[in-house]
């Protein structure tokens, strides 16, 4: 089902690396037009969604792709527009207007705009959305089609996303990728903190019968390679471990850059951050 | 009206490869044998999991399939209720949620299984079309209406099983999104949908014998509401009656009455619903209906003595 090229080459995690610090760097400039944009859940999920768009998905995404890309950490939905901007299926205009009434595009995808498959933003529906989407292009429509799912993993606390695992398991749709961002925190803090019982993660998404591999998620090759090598025979899940507002030390596992945007000295700082990384 | 529904299903499954059924795990599902063995792969039973039902028929309909979700009115409706307002609804997905066994006719099953607000709950909701057909012949028509429509999600409020044949002789034609009388008459009109169609039937032609014409209307669409159609009934009957099996508000009566005052009405509207009130006790589907008001003799007995001089 999906193609057969293994291992993500070197020149390819230069490239997606110089890419993700444009990603971070347009997040940081639309931050100073609006109060809130949910940055620094936006760059923990940066490598995992440059992966999906630019790495695994076949052919051009939003205009000739396949692959279906769902967002179901909806408030993460920066990191898919600064990508769609970058590969022509939004416009620069379109950020340039994020949240403003004469825009298209506000703190969730809204399904009908440009790339956008389906509305998110309310945690718990992408794994049902995923199973259906996954299921008839399998089995009803009998297409190669891949659907990849980038979930929170706050909204592994939902119902919902369980009830629908479990039925994915059952249908058998191996055409279904997610892969969890999971930074590890919510809007209380630290879930380890917050919610011990919420882990293991690994150990329930294998137990509802899914594969499941765990990779640092701001390696792209790691993710991108964790998707080629899996068996195929079950949905697969990526446990992403990744760091909540990564690339800005001062938004780094710090639960009040969950939402809002920093002032302008914030923003100088966390921009010479950024390039201090890419030297 | 299950099997009748299993039936249509079937019928338009076979020349629509579109169509397809999710259930969760209800036990009327028996009905959809036939559809499983011969439709395998667009029959999805999720289990005892409704939030997911929803939740993969809005995936199915992103792709252009036409999904029917079938299960118990309370369970279709309330318990995936925020998968049926964001997936469903603010998507404008074409997938129709069937309420089975709606209103108060599971009457040994208790409260926990009365949909007694559901029309009132799903016309809420922006986009969604509700509707409640009276008998399995609208239904059919209503079905097939549904697999074909391009406006959206449909909540469709069924009965059970039993109804008996109400629309074969009817005056109007069935056509969605419009008003139907079942019969006609002058003096009096009953304005009705679904479980009640029946009762409403048997109760005029207990005031005809009285000498009270009577018309009976099928307000099988309840969103978007035959608002014209029903201002016609109102100003060309004296004496207006409601009946329908749901909680007075956000339901027929509440909506009739605001057309009643739009137009500024000079005629009579007289409502008979559920009370706003859980049902502890148990019974027949008809003890629990008359301890609510909605019995058949009440209405009629009220309708006679209190109403009717002005029309005597």
């Amino acid at each position: 089902m999906i193609n057969n090229k293994k291992l993500m080459p070197d020149s390819e995690v230069k490239l997606s690396v110089q890419r993700c610090l444009k990603y971070r760097k347009r997040i940081l400039e639309i931050s100073q037009q609006v109060s809130a944009l949910h940055a620094a859940g936006a760059f923990s999920a940066i490598e995992i969604v440059d992966c999906i768009y630019n790495s695994l998905m076949r052919g051009q995404p939003g205009v000739n792709s396949p692959d279906i890309f769902l967002m179901s950490k909806g408030h993460g939905c920066m990191s898919q527009y600064v990508v769609l901007e970058d590969i022509g299926v939004l416009t620069r205009r379109d950020l340039d207007l994020y949240c403003k009434k004469e825009g298209i595009l506000g703190c969730h995808p809204d399904y009908g705009n440009p790339g956008i498959e389906a509305s998110t933003g309310s945690l718990g529906h992408g794994m049902g959305l995923a199973t259906g989407i996954a299921y008839t292009e399998r089995y009803l429509q009998k297409s190669e089609a891949v659907v990849y799912v980038v979930f929170s993993d706050g909204e592994l606390q939902e119902g919902s996303t369980w009830e629908a695992m479990m039925m994915a398991a059952n249908l058998k749709v191996s055409n279904l990728v997610g892969i969890i961002d999971h930074n590890g925190f919510q809007s209380f803090g630290r879930t380890t903190e917050t919610h011990p019982a919420f882990y293991p993660i690994r150990e329930k998404i294998e137990s509802f019968g899914w594969e499941v591999a765990e990779v640092d998620g701001h390696n792209q090759s790691a993710i991108y390679n964790a998707v080629r090598e899996k068996s195929g025979e079950k949905p697969f899940m990526v446990i992403a471990n990744t760091i909540k507002g990564k690339g800005v030390s001062f938004m780094e596992n710090s639960p009040i850059w969950h939402y809002r945007s920093p002032t302008a000295e914030e923003f100088q700082i966390a921009l010479a951050q950024l390039q201090e990384v890419q030297l | 009206m299950r099997n009748a529904f299993s039936d249509v299903i079937y019928e338009m499954a076979q020349t629509d490869p579109k169509i397809c059924v999710l259930v969760a795990d209800i036990s009327p599902a028996g009905s959809m044998e036939k559809f499983r063995e011969r439709f395998p792969e667009r029959f999805i039973n999720t289990g005892v999991a409704e939030q997911s039902m929803i939740g993969i028929a809005a995936g199915l309909a992103l792709k252009g399939m036409r999904p029917f979700c079938y299960t118990i009115a309370t369970f279709s409706l309330y318990r995936p209720f925020e998968m049926i307002r964001v997936d469903l609804a603010y998507q404008n997905l074409p997938v129709t949620v069937i309420g089975m066994g709606a209103g108060v006719i599971y009457s040994t099953l208790g409260g926990t299984h009365h949909a007694m607000e559901d029309i009132a709950v799903a016309s809420a909701v922006p986009n969604m079309t509700v509707v409640a057909p009276c008998d399995p012949a609208e239904m059919r028509l209503m079905t097939r209406w549904c697999a074909t429509q391009s406006s959206g999600p449909v909540y469709m409020r069924l009965g059970k099983v039993g109804e008996p044949d109400l629309t074969s002789s009817s005056i109007d034609p069935f056509i969605a999104g419009k008003i139907r009388y079942l019969v006609r008459g002058t003096d009096l009109a009953i304005l009705t949908y679904g479980n009640t169609a029946a009762m409403a039937m048997a109760i005029a032609t207990k005031l005809g014998a009285l000498g009270i014409s009577t018309s009976v209307i099928s307000v099988h669409t309840l969103k978007p509401l035959d608002i014209s159609g029903i201002a016609l009934i109102l100003k060309s009957h004296m004496h207006n009656v409601v009946i329908e099996e749901h909680v007075p508000h956000g339901g027929l009566s509440s909506r009739v009455k605001e057309i009643a005052w739009d137009i500024q009405l000079k005629n009579q509207i007289h409502v008979f619903t559920l009370k706003d009130e859980f049902i502890h006790s148990y019974g027949e589907y008809s003890d629990l209906l008359a301890s609510h008001g909605l019995g058949a003799i009440t209405i009629l007995e009220t309708l006679s003595s209190i109403k009717f001089e002005t029309i005597l």
